[in-house]
């Protein structure tokens, strides 16, 4: 069996201005048929991505917030949050939806998925990585 | 005139060259990522709050409902519009000058 690599996603970007975003969890959907180690990196604008209570009724299109909550089904439950961009940006954690994924090694223990961390932990896991890809 | 800003503040330098280039009398309406600049406490929240003496501005309320942005956490003095109030906004205004 081949290495199990370390994917990092990388979103910087808001959602529904365009169209990274989506595209972004899309990917990782996809790729998690593929059984690597992945996490995801939200940090700059990416960060409004997890905000909770998007309704998208009035621009007429699809709201996709859900999709974070169903990535702990996916086996991807590593969601790095830059809480440096959070400020900036005039946000807490309690700003951003409640993610988490059951813990198969733990009894399926729900635990929490978002693992905030600062400019220099988010450095060191970008720099842990085996592939990154960029949104 | 009437400003229209469509991107976020902390993704380009748009806002910050709309302002600059915004006379008293002028309106701008926030539309799209643009209305990430409405939300209170952020790091352009001074630009804006200064801002305020010289021109109105107005913020997308379907583009600021879309990102989950509460109507409590707007910048006071940033008035909510529907794309009817859109529409009037652009009509009422000799020209309009989108910053793309």
């Amino acid at each position: 069996m081949a290495d199990v690599r370390r994917f990092l996603y990388i979103n910087r970007k808001a959602p529904y201005g365009t169209i990274y975003a989506l595209e972004s969890l899309e990917v990782v959907l996809i790729g998690a048929a593929f059984e690597q180690d992945v996490s995801l990196a939200f940090l700059d604008d990416g960060v409004f991505q997890l905000a909770k209570g998007q309704d998208t009724t009035g621009i007429g299109m699809k709201g996709f917030s859900a999709i974070y909550r169903a990535l702990g089904d996916y086996g991807v439950t590593k969601l790095y949050v830059e809480t440096d961009s959070l400020v900036t940006r005039g946000l807490t954690l309690d700003d951003l939806q409640t993610i988490t994924f059951e813990d198969e090694n733990d009894g399926y223990a729900e635990k929490p998925s978002i693992i905030p961390v600062n400019k220099a932990e988010m450095a060191k896991v970008m720099a842990e990585q085996d592939v990154v890809l960029s949104f | 005139m009437l400003h229209i800003v469509n991107k976020s503040p902390f993704q380009t330098s748009t806002l910050q060259s709309c302002l600059d280039h915004a006379l008293a009398g002028d309106a701008i309406v926030l539309i799209e990522d643009g209305v990430y600049a409405a939300i209170r406490g952020s790091a352009v929240s001074a630009a804006i709050t200064e801002a305020k003496g010289r021109v109105t501005f107005h913020a997308l309320g379907p583009d600021i409902a879309a990102r989950g942005i509460a109507p409590e956490k707007l910048i006071d003095g940033v008035a909510s519009t529907s794309y009817g109030g859109f529409v009037d906004l652009v009509a009422e205004h000799q020209t309009n000058q989108a910053w793309l």
